[in-house]
This record gives structure tokens, C-alpha cells and sequence, in this order.
């Protein structure tokens, strides 16, 4: 028998909770030791499930399929193709670095601090894993909780609450109009085949009219989009991770706003696609908007956190302007693209919170010349930054280029608008990069800052590690993720075809 | 002229009788007991609720009618004891340090507990309009004297002045509404006859349609539903907090449980016209108590709010009229039960010493100093909002699938905007136990045994329905089982 290594990833967690809440809650070391254990198992439990993986067939792998509520066809479903797993890798990976960048910003309620991390990454593999609509919402939701918590407790203590009411009221709005999509879709689903489930798998393959296709593209469209976050409803982000403390933001950044991503590519797209590609234009262009209108805003940021986020609706805008293409390597270079941003946002989020555990202020003007006094961390920030712009060689690049290159099959202009968004992402990169880093000191109290512990130095390590793996050598991860993406682009093709004449059938209704 | 007596069995009301014994039992014992000797009354009235549980196991599965014909024996009444006596035993455990804090810890009071314990059963069993008439009365009477139980507290006066004033008006309007339909069915108010000797005669519509209006007006005062929620928040800040308590859950589920069995078993034929009307609560009482709450800085006051927006979801399963809205009513209740008196135990908790501590401000820094506390407060919270993994989340879900089964689209998407409205005022007590520090001194919370348990359990409780919702499910459906219409 196989193990269930899903169930123990989403469960391991829950039960490293129970081992905290006996911990001493003085004992903040014993606390951080014990969290840093549970999530580096969590991350060796992890691995088999990449180098089991058969990048072969799209068809879901470690299924476990249990029944929950079956008069009511809800069960506990879950399963992994090429694109959760990229994305559970990268959970199970990036956790036990937060973990380790807690260890000097965290000191106050350590013990609820973990808890909640722990809550979390349990609630994010969740997410990812789940092929059944009524199991995903659970987690979906159940995630929001933590994430609250983590900005509105352990958050700059100016505006967190704030913040943090905003974070989860956004995201409700969004995931409660996406319940009752599910619901109705569960009645569709029941009525024209007479069993009544929520197997995401069986949902795929039912026929939905367009009318309905297009509401329930909308209602499930309007979480995720809120989640990615594209504009216009990108306002949530901002302020969640400008006031949320390092470890939230680089998870926010590099796990939660793909889940936004992931909804599209896993529910969205391929339970409406006729609808999907009626959307097409409206979603391309607010992605185009999201990725110039990001870039032109980070430009004028004062604060580093904020000029961050901003970028992130940027960098997201590629994402789903990638998805949107349905080519081959627009959507591998939007999965990839969300593993480059996790990677190279999440290590600028931290490399602002260890500047601020030095400064406590975040303000560019502070800065300038860190290169004197911390030559290291130079580097390091030299590395991420470039990674994040897009420079051949680093991770980026990969994934912009593909995305591009995607996009220009299909439309031109989109392709030359997004373009753009690249160069401007070298502009405020750049820009920031060289006002906080080189020059001379001009500011006395940056003098004598210490550079990068080797505890730092290990929390970057691995990052800069993936980051020029993809780099340089993109197919490892790109393989992973072909069949799902052949299989993906199949559905939505054979979709394309009945599209034509069912848009004009919804034309002459709305008539 | 000779009477025969119908055959009967005692067993089939066997709770009843159970209940009835054990409020007599009190009473007489209060009396003779010598004034300042305190006898435990409150382990009396448990005493006595837990064979009425057991016998109502006993009963389950069996299905008819006895007394003739005024009872009936079925799950469905069977399901709603059990809340009842649920809500009950928790609101016995959370009364007796309060109420000893005021020197209030009399028998009489737990004898009107059981005795409006025992309304409510007359109402979930009632095969008759009378029956449930009765049950009502039997139950409000009560409810009217716990309301002002604190003589010399002004407010509790208001309240139970309030209530009664109020509630005599609606029972009149819930007996003028059965008067109609007595005239209009030819005589019978057996909830069996009603659909169709309704239906017999065109000519009496107008007059079936004023009844059954009027039935909506006496049952939607009872259960709070907007507009004729006036009453409720005067009344539920007034009252001493366990018979708040015990008001929001229990009531409210009593005249659900009447509301839905006429309605689903009398009146399906007119389904059309009285769904309309329904609709129009729903979203009005969903809507008001939710807006109305933000607002609220008393705690009880804000629960009292946020117990009518509850009323609009459950009003929300009835119009959806199918099995699946009967069904999540049942659910949603016993979860309310659950979370509702769980959050105000908490609030009994921290409130003590004659309720001090009341405003929501005192709740700031609660997550620092009373982590466990503040935790299953958080939780209660969170479950009435709706989110997941808690019952609150499921029985919602079951409601929202009920409206949109039964083609409410709309119906559904305004009672999920409403949730998000809710979520801002229950997230406000989390972000005060979390995120603010303390700003007025609590002092020691003394953990009673009794209230502790309480808490513990239904917290314990809201969680496991909510992770395994089947066994209730089930449960429930089976229940429901005996509306044909539906």
C-alpha cells in the first residue's frame, strides 16, 4: 500500500500544532526548534512526491479518495498533477525558510505565532491538493484565519488591524459568491446527470450552457482575481503586505496570491471554457493594466514593502496574461512564472525584513551605500533583484520570455504592451536597488550595520540555488508540468471549437 | 349523551411528563425548603433533563399520532427535544453563578426553564393549531417572567413589560389567524385536514390567505424576524443573560419548529403565496439584524442583533420549501444552539460580578490573558459568521443549498452578502481579543466548573459537527422525512 503522503502533508501540521500547544510558552528557542522541525519534515515528506511524480500522464497522482458526506456527494478527494505539485513544492520548501526568518523578528507570542504559521501551510497544501469543490472551499476558507491573525497580531502595529480586516473581508466577498457558484453548479451537475457530487474531475467533463457558463465564470473569476490580485481589485495587497510582519508577506507573496493563479488554471479555465475563452480579452487587459499600471506605481514608492507590492500585481499580470494565451508556452511560462515570483518576491520581502530588523524603517530615502557596510547582503539583494527583473541566466527570465512569447502568438499588441511592463520593471528595480545599496553612506546610522548572520546566509542559500537553477536550466521543472499543460491546452481547445457558435446563441438571447 | 375517552399511552409524551414532574418537583421543594438553605436546584433540573433525553431516544424512529390525534410521534418533534432539552441543560449550567451573583439563585427560576422547556415541545409535537397555541402560551408565560426576573433592575423590568405586551398582541394575531382558517376549513384545525379541506372550497381563499398571513405575523414575532423584531433588542439586553441566552436559541428554535410544521404540512397547496412573503422577511430580517449589529459597542446587544440575522437564514430554508431546507433547519439550529450559547457562556464569563463587563472593549486583550478563553470566543465567533471548518459554515451551506435547490438564486446570493456583513462585527471581537491591548482591567475570571464545561463543550461540539457533518445529516433528513409536500 502506498502511503498517503498528501494526507500527511495536509495532517503533519495539525499534529505539530498539538506538540506546540504543550510546548513552555516562555521557551520562545524550544518553540522556533520545534516549528523549524515539523516544517523541514513536512519538506522531506514532500520530496517523494517529486521524485515519484510521473511527468508522463496528466491524469491526478497519490489520489486518496475517502468519503465525507456521501449522501450529499462531498468527499475527502485529493490528488496532485504537474501544476499543484510545483506549487506544493514551493510551500514545502519556502516554510521552513520563514521559520528560520522568524527567529529575531518574532518575540513576542511566539507560541501563537507558530501556531498559526502552522495552521496555515496546512490550510495551503490543502488548497492545492483538493479535487473535490466542497473540500477546497473548506480549505480556501480555513486558510483566511491564520493569514488574519498573522497581519492583524504580529503586524506593524500602526495600521495591521486595518489591514487585516481588509485582507479577509476581500477575500470573503470573493470566496462566498464562489460558494454559491459551487452550489449551483452541484444542482447543474445533478440534474443533467442525476448523481450529485462535488468530484472536481467529474465537473469537467459535464456541459454547462453558456449563459451559465458565463455567470459561473464570473462569480468563481471574482475569488480568484481578488486573490491574485488583478487589478482593479488588487487594493487589498498593499497594505496586507506592507503591514503584515517578513514571514506573512513572503507568504502571502509567494504561496497565497497563487492560489488566485492556480484557481484559474484548475477550476476556472477548465469547468467553463467556452466562457474562458469568451473572457479572453477582458482578462488579457486587465492583466496588461495590472502589469503597466504595477510597475508605474512601484516607481514612485517610498517604501520598499510597498514598492514590492506593487510589483507583485506586475508579476502576476504576466501570470494570467500567460494562462490567458492557451499556448503551449504561455501557460508553462505562467506556471513557472508563479514559482519565479514566489522565489524571487519572497526572498525581496525578506531581505526587507532583515533591513528593517536593523533599521526599523523602511523608507528608501533611509538608505543608501549598504554596499560599505554590508557587502553580502549587496550581493544577495544584487542577485534577487536581477532575478526579479528578468535577466537572462536567472529565474525571470524563463518565465517572462515564455510568457511573451506566448502571448505572441496570439495577440501582438498585448505581447508589445507587456513588453513594456519589463522594462519598467528594470526601471523601479533598478532604481530602488541602487538608492538603498551603492553610493556613499550619506546616512550615519547605516554605518555601522552588521551584515548577514549565517543564519541569513542560510535562508538565501537555497533560494539563490533555485533561482538560477530555473535559470539556467528551466526543463527539470518545465517537464514536470507538460502533460497537465497538453492536457489543459487539449480541453480548452476542443472548447474553442463549440465556442463560435454558442457565444452567438448567448448574443441573440441577451437580445 | 356519553364521552369516550380516546386510548392513549403516556409513553408517547413520556419527555413531557418527565419534564412537567421534575418543574412541579422544584417548585414544592422550594417552598419547603427553609429560606437561605440553598438546595441545589440546578442539579435538580439537570436531573430531570437527562431522562427526558433518554426517553426522547427512546422514541425515536417511531412514527404516528396519539392523544387523539392532537400529538404527534415522529422524528421531527423528536429531533427539536432534543434541542430543546440541549439548550436547556446548557442554559441551567451557565445560570446558577450568575444568578448566585445576584442573588437570584431561586427555584423557581429553573422551574420556568423546564416549564417553557416544556412549551416548546408542545409546539415541535402539536398536531393541532391548539396544541401549538397552547404550547406557545405555556412557553411565552414563562419566558414573560424570566424576562423581568431581576424585580428590582429597571431594565429586566422594561423587557419583560416589553415582551409581554408585545407577545400578547401576536399570540392574538396568531389565534385570530387560526379563527380564519377554522372558519375556512369547515371546522378542523388538525394540521393533517387543513391542505385539503383548504382546498375545497375557492370561495374561502381570500379568508385562507388572511389566516395564514396572520400565522406569519404571530410565528414571525416569535422568531424575531424583521419587522416584527422591534421587540428584541430591548428585550435581550434587559433580560438576565442566560435567559437571553436561552431565548435566542430556544424560542427561536420552538417557533421554527411549530413554523415549519404548519406551514410545510398545512399549507403547501399556497406554497406560491406565502413564499413571496417569506422572501421579503428573510431578506429584511437578514439584512436589518446585520446592519443593525455593527453598530452595537454592548456585547449582549450585539449578539442580541446578531441573533435576528440567524431568523433570516432559517426564514431563507422555508422558502426554499424543499427537504433539503427543512433539513438544514433542523441543522442550523442545533448548531445555533451550540455556538450561541457557547458565546454567551463566554460573555457570562467575562461579564461576572452583575455582569461589569459588558462592552466589547472589555474583551480587548482577552487573547493575551485568557488565551483558552479568548480562543473558543474566537471560535464561537467565527461560527456564527459562517466559516469553515465549523457548524456554523455547515448549516449555512445546508441553507444556501436548500435556496438555490429550490431555484433562490438571488435569495442566496443577498444571505451570503449578509454573511460578509456579519463577518465584520464577529471579526471585531477577535480583533479586540488579539490585536488590542487590554483597556480596562478585568481582574481574575473565575472559572466556575459548571460554565467552564459549557464552554468547553460546545466549543468541542461546534467542532466535530462541523468537521463530521454525515451522522447528523442523516440524522435530519430522516427527519424531515414526514412533510410529503416537500
Amino acid at each position: 500500500m502506498q502511503l498517503p503522503i498528501l494526507s500527511i502533508l495536509i495532517f503533519l501540521p495539525i499534529v505539530g500544532i498539538g506538540i506546540l500547544l504543550i510546548l513552555d510558552r516562555k521557551h520562545h528557542k524550544g518553540l522556533k526548534y520545534a516549528t523549524l522541525a515539523i516544517s523541514l519534515v513536512e519538506f522531506l515528506v514532500s520530496l517523494p512526491l517529486w521524485f515519484n511524480f510521473n511527468s508522463q500522464t496528466a491524469a491526478m497522482q497519490f489520489v486518496e479518495h475517502r468519503e465525507w458526506l456521501p449522501t450529499y456527494g462531498i468527499s475527502y478527494y485529493v490528488g496532485i498533477d504537474g501544476f499543484s505539485l510545483l506549487l506544493i513544492m514551493l510551500t514545502t520548501f519556502l516554510t521552513p525558510l520563514c521559520v528560520l526568518a522568524t527567529w529575531d523578528d518574532i518575540q513576542h507570542r511566539v507560541k501563537e505565532f507558530m501556531v498559526c504559521l502552522l495552521a496555515l501551510m496546512s490550510g495551503m497544501i490543502g488548497v492545492f491538493v483538493s479535487l473535490d469543490l466542497f473540500l477546497f472551499y473548506v480549505f480556501w476558507e480555513v486558510m483566511l484565519i491564520p493569514m488574519y491573525l498573522l497581519i492583524g497580531v504580529w503586524g506593524n502595529p500602526a495600521r495591521r488591524v486595518y489591514a487585516a480586516i481588509k485582507f479577509f473581508l476581500f477575500t470573503m466577498f470573493g470566496s462566498l459568491l464562489m460558494l454559491v457558484a459551487i452550489l449551483v453548479l452541484y444542482f447543474h451537475y445533478g440534474k443533467t446527470t442525476g448523481t450529485y457530487t462535488f468530484d472536481l474531475l467529474k465537473m469537467y467533463g459535464v456541459s454547462i450552457p453558456f449563459n451559465m457558463q458565463f455567470w459561473m465564470f464570473l462569480a468563481f473569476g471574482l475569488a480568484f482575481a481578488i486573490k491574485v490580485p488583478m487589478f482593479p481589485f488588487h487594493t487589498w495587497l498593499p497594505d496586507a503586505h506592507t503591514e503584515a510582519p517578513t514571514v506573512g508577506s513572503v507568504i502571502l507573496a509567494a504561496v497565497l496570491l497563487k492560489m488566485g493563479t492556480y484557481g484559474f488554471l484548475r477550476f476556472n479555465m477548465p469547468m467553463f471554457p467556452e466562457a474562458a475563452h469568451y473572457f479572453v480579452p477582458l482578462f488579457s487587459i486587465l492583466a496588461l493594466i495590472g502589469i503597466v499600471y504595477g510597475a508605474l506605481v512601484s516607481m514612485m514608492q517610498k517604501d520598499l514593502k510597498r514598492l514590492i507590492a506593487f510589483s507583485s500585481v506586475s508579476h502576476l499580470g504576466f501570470v494570467m496574461l500567460g494562462l490567458f494565451t492557451f499556448t503551449m508556452p504561455g501557460v508553462q511560462g505562467g506556471i513557472i512564472q508563479m514559482i519565479n515570483h514566489g522565489l524571487s518576491t519572497g526572498a525581496l520581502f525578506l531581505i526587507v525584513g532583515m533591513i528593517y530588523e536593523r533599521r526599523h524603517t523602511r523608507m528608501i530615502s533611509e538608505f543608501g551605500g549598504l554596499c560599505t557596510p554590508m557587502p553580502v547582503f549587496a550581493i544577495i539583494f544584487m542577485i534577487v533583484t536581477l532575478s526579479s527583473i528578468g535577466l537572462p541566466g536567472l529565474n525571470g527570465f524563463v518565465g517572462e520570455f515564455l510568457i511573451l512569447l506566448g502571448t505572441f502568438q496570439v495577440n501582438k499588441l498585448y505581447a508589445t504592451i507587456a513588453a513594456t511592463g519589463v522594462i519598467f520593471a528594470a526601471c523601479y528595480m533598478l532604481w530602488m536597488f541602487q538608492r538603498v545599496v551603492f553610493f556613499k553612506v550619506t546616512n550615519d546610522k547605516n554605518k555601522d550595520l552588521k551584515d548577514l548572520s549565517w543564519r541569513e546566509i542560510a535562508i538565501f542559500a537555497p533560494l539563490i540555488l533555485f533561482i538560477v537553477w530555473i535559470g539556467v536550466y528551466p526543463s527539470t521543472f518545465l517537464d514536470k508540468t507538460k502533460a497537465s499543460t497538453e492536457n489543459f491546452l487539449a480541453m480548452m481547445a476542443k472548447a474553442k471549437s463549440t465556442q463560435v457558435s454558442q457565444s452567438h446563441v448567448f448574443k441573440g438571447e441577451a437580445q | 349523551m356519553t364521552f369516550t375517552i380516546p386510548s392513549f399511552h403516556l409513553s408517547s409524551i413520556g419527555p413531557w411528563l418527565t419534564l412537567t414532574v421534575t418543574a412541579i418537583l422544584i417548585l414544592v421543594l422550594d417552598a419547603l425548603s427553609p429560606k437561605g438553605r440553598k438546595v441545589c436546584f440546578s442539579w435538580l433540573a439537570l436531573a430531570g433533563l437527562a431522562p427526558a433525553a433518554f426517553q426522547t431516544i427512546g422514541l425515536w424512529g417511531s412514527t404516528g399520532t396519539d392523544f387523539a390525534r392532537m400529538v404527534y410521534i415522529d422524528d421531527f418533534a423528536n429531533f427539536f427535544y432534543l434541542i430543546f432539552i440541549l439548550g436547556a441543560a446548557l442554559t441551567v449550567l451557565i445560570s446558577r453563578q450568575y444568578l448566585e451573583d445576584y442573588g437570584k439563585n431561586m427555584g423557581e427560576y429553573y422551574a420556568l426553564i423546564i416549564f417553557a422547556t416544556v412549551g416548546m415541545m408542545l409546539m415541535a409535537a402539536g398536531s393541532h393549531l391548539i396544541m401549538i397555541f397552547l404550547g406557545l402560551e405555556i412557553m411565552s408565560i414563562a419566558v414573560y417572567v424570566l424576562a423581568g426576573l431581576f424585580r428590582e433592575d429597571l431594565r429586566s423590568n422594561e423587557a419583560a413589560l416589553k415582551y409581554l405586551i408585545l407577545g400578547s398582541f401576536s399570540s392574538a394575531f396568531l389565534l385570530f389567524g387560526m379563527a380564519m382558517l377554522y372558519g375556512a376549513s369547515g371546522g378542523t384545525l388538525f394540521l393533517n385536514d387543513l391542505p385539503l379541506r383548504l382546498g375545497a372550497d375557492p370561495a374561502m381563499a381570500p379568508l385562507v390567505l388572511l389566516g395564514v398571513g396572520l400565522l406569519i405575523v404571530g410565528f414571525g414575532f416569535k422568531v424575531a424576524a424583521a419587522p416584527f423584531h422591534m421587540w428584541t433588542p430591548d428585550v435581550y439586553e434587559g433580560a438576565p443573560t442566560s435567559v437571553t441566552a436561552f431565548m435566542a436559541v430556544a424560542v427561536k428554535a420552538a417557533a421554527f419548529a411549530a413554523f415549519a410544521r404548519v406551514f410545510f404540512l398545512a399549507f403547501p397547496a399556497i406554497k406560491v403565496d406565502w413564499n413571496m412573503v417569506l422572501w421579503v422577511l428573510a431578506v429584511a430580517t437578514m439584512t436589518i439584524g446585520n446592519v443593525a449589529a455593527i453598530s452595537q459597542t454592548n456585547i449582549k446587544r450585539m449578539l442580541a442583533y446578531s441573533s435576528i440575522a440567524p431568523a433570516g437564514y432559517l426564514l431563507m430554508a422555508m422558502v426554499a420549501a424543499n427537504q433539503l431546507g427543512a433539513m438544514s433547519l433542523l441543522y442550523y439550529l442545533l448548531a445555533y444552539t451550540l455556538m450561541n450559547l457557547g458565546a454567551f457562556g463566554v460573555v457570562i464569563l467575562v461579564g461576572r460580578k452583575k455582569d461589569s463587563y459588558l462592552n466589547i472593549y472589555d474583551y480587548s486583550g482577552l487573547g493575551a490573558a485568557h488565551p483558552v478563553l479568548a480562543a473558543s470566543m474566537a471560535l464561537f465567533m467565527f461560527a456564527l459568521a459562517g466559516i469553515p471548518p465549523t457548524a456554523g459554515f455547515v448549516g449555512k451551506f445546508y441553507i444556501f443549498s436548500a435556496a438555490i435547490q429550490a431555484g433562490y438564486i438571488w435569495l442566496a446570493i443577498i444571505g451570503v452578502m449578509n454573511s460578509l456583513v456579519s463577518v465584520f462585527y464577529y471579526l471585531r471581537i477577535t480583533v479586540l481579543m488579539y490585536m488590542k491591548p487590554a483597556e480596562a482591567d478585568l481582574g481574575p475570571v473565575v472559572f466556575s466548573p459548571a460554565l467552564t464545561a459549557v464552554v468547553a463543550l460546545t466549543a468541542a461540539g461546534v467542532l466535530a459537527i462541523g468537521i463530521f457533518p454525515g451522522c447528523l445529516y442523516n440524522l435530519a433528513m430522516n427527519a424531515v422525512k414526514i412533510f410529503p409536500g416537500l
